[in-house]
């Protein structure tokens, strides 16, 4: 069994955990057009290397960034977003699109 | 057989002939550079050469042939999908296989089993319904069946309701397959090479060439060389080539593991599949019972086996047939998968003029194989991607058009 430190309870075992992604920054879905919003919604980097990506703990339902290599099957380290996320990311409401 | 062995047993010269001529050097140049050797590419460049003409190409594969994916399915075959696009395309291909061990003089043993998928809710139930009438539409054979027909037609499966997930019923399609899968490779690459294509073994591309966007040539541990087109069909590595080619891919690369027992007596005729359990199980004419689960759980570019997988599959394994509780597997293994968010594949024209894709082939790859090689083959000797393909281009993404295909294996519904 595969053990994933998690930030908040630390080692774990991996069946307690999903991952949710490549951790990639998220246009303002108001202010981006169709095809980059597809290109963020659907395409990946599917790096093979050293990856940071989003995981979560399900049970407690906890949401942290993980960086792993894709080749060696190793989690390098895991944070908390808090790291990166140092304020509330607000976007623009989609009437402020007709100015 | 027996004959042969003895007479040619202690002589110093076997006059069989190579399946593969001896490997010549690269040419400075070729039409069509095909990058990966698994069935895929190895379809075609045969059809490239029968149906086309086109024989100045060249299949370039890093390992040895079929020793990708193509070798590490589960081999099974069959059309009865969901979407119209889906079931149009894998008909084809289903026909192709028919014919397949008559068209290349090389028997694929192709054995027409019965392919059931369980039922274990009202809503999978529901979805076999869909999946039957889109079939039948289309004039694939399919029907729901119930309980009382099950036990019929397969005798040896637990229909006990004191499970955790009792069967309501299947959705049956009497053409379901399987194959040898590396005969597949093999009959293609034979009959390619002697229609003149050469078939590069240990040759990695490593490199490709794009001159004001288009393609001139690829770069490979063995040297440079030109060509006027290039096809990838490298299932995992999707992205990687891609990135090589600048541009993004919608897939991702996640592992899929396989598994067989020991070798039995047969008893299980038809192909058993479950969606909601993520189980498919033949048994193949060794005797063998191939089974497959789901793709592990994230992302990675690496073919271990776990244990967690084979404990998993094992657990709904039990419950289809309780009395396999004491036979032991035999061997474990793991492909890499190029799976795509919407189930379809990948296939037609890129952003790069010339270079075509053949990709997204996550977990129903090996049934594709003629009809994707016949029909690629077209697509780059005549340059019009044809319409049975149209649905499947690389562009539908950013035209949010997508082939949303839930009757792709290990899909629950």
């Amino acid at each position: 069994m595969k053990i994933i430190n998690c930030p908040l309870n630390g080692p774990r075992n991996a069946q307690e955990f999903v991952h949710g992604g490549e951790f990639v920054a998220m246009p303002d879905p108001h202010r981006t057009s169709d095809s980059d919003w597809a290109g963020f919604v659907f395409l990946e980097n599917n790096t093979a290397g050293v990856v940071r990506e989003w995981w979560c703990h399900v049970p407690t339902a906890y949401w942290f960034i993980a960086e792993r290599d894709t080749i060696k099957d190793e989690f390098i380290r895991t944070f908390d977003p808090s790291e990166i996320f140092r304020e509330r990311v607000e976007f623009t409401r989609p009437e402020a699109t007709k100015s | 057989m027996a004959f042969g062995l003895i007479k040619y047993g202690l002589s110093p010269s076997y006059p069989g002939k190579r399946f593969l001529s001896r490997q010549p050097e690269l040419k400075s140049s070729y039409d069509v550079v095909i990058i990966g050797g698994g069935g895929h590419g190895l379809a075609c460049a045969y059809y490239l050469a029968k149906n086309h003409g086109v024989k100045n190409v060249a299949v370039f594969e890093k390992g040895y042939i079929g020793g990708g994916n193509t070798g590490r399915n589960t081999a099974i075959i069959r059309s009865n999908y969901l979407t119209p696009e889906g079931v149009a395309f894998y008909d084809e291909s289903v026909r192709l296989f028919q014919g397949l061990s008559e068209d290349l003089d090389f028997n694929i043993l192709y054995s027409e089993r019965g392919h059931f998928t369980l039922a274990h809710t009202d809503a999978a139930m529901r979805t076999s319904r869909w999946r039957a009438e889109v079939n039948k539409h289309l004039g694939v054979n399919s029907e729901v069946v119930d309980r009382e027909d099950l036990k019929r037609l397969v005798p040896t499966l637990n229909l006990s309701e004191d499970v955790r997930y009792p069967i309501l019923g299947a959705l049956y399609h009497p053409p379901g397959a399987i194959a040898r899968h590396d005969a597949v490779a093999w009959g293609y690459a034979g009959r390619a090479a002697e229609m003149g294509i050469e078939i590069h073994q240990g040759t990695e591309v490593t490199g490709l060439e794009i001159e004001n966007g288009a393609i001139t040539g690829v770069v490979t541990n063995r040297g440079r060389v030109g060509c006027g087109k290039a096809m990838q069909a490298v299932a995992g590595l999707s992205g990687v080539m891609a990135k090589m080619a600048g541009f993004k891919l919608p897939i991702k690369t996640v592992p899929l593991q396989a598994c067989v027992s020991m070798p039995l007596k047969p008893f299980l005729d038809p192909i058993i599949v479950s969606g909601s359990l993520h189980v498919y199980i033949s048994q193949g004419s060794r005797g063998e019972l191939v089974m497959g689960g789901s793709t592990d759980p994230y992302p990675r570019y690496q073919t271990k086996s776990t244990l967690d997988f084979i404990e998993g599959l094992m657990a709904h394994i039990l419950e289809l047939f309780p009395f396999l509780a004491d036979v032991p597997i035999l061997r474990q293994w793991a492909g890499m998968t190029d799976m795509t968010p919407d189930f379809s594949p990948v296939m037609g024209e890129t952003p790069v003029k010339n270079y075509y894709i053949d990709s997204g082939w996550g977990t129903w790859g090996f049934k594709a194989t003629p009809v994707c090689g016949k029909r690629m083959a077209e697509t780059i000797a005549t340059g019009q991607v044809p319409a049975l393909l149209q649905p499947f281009r690389l562009s539908r993404f950013e035209e949010y058009s997508l082939v949303g295909e839930k009757g792709a294996a290990s899909v629950g519904h």
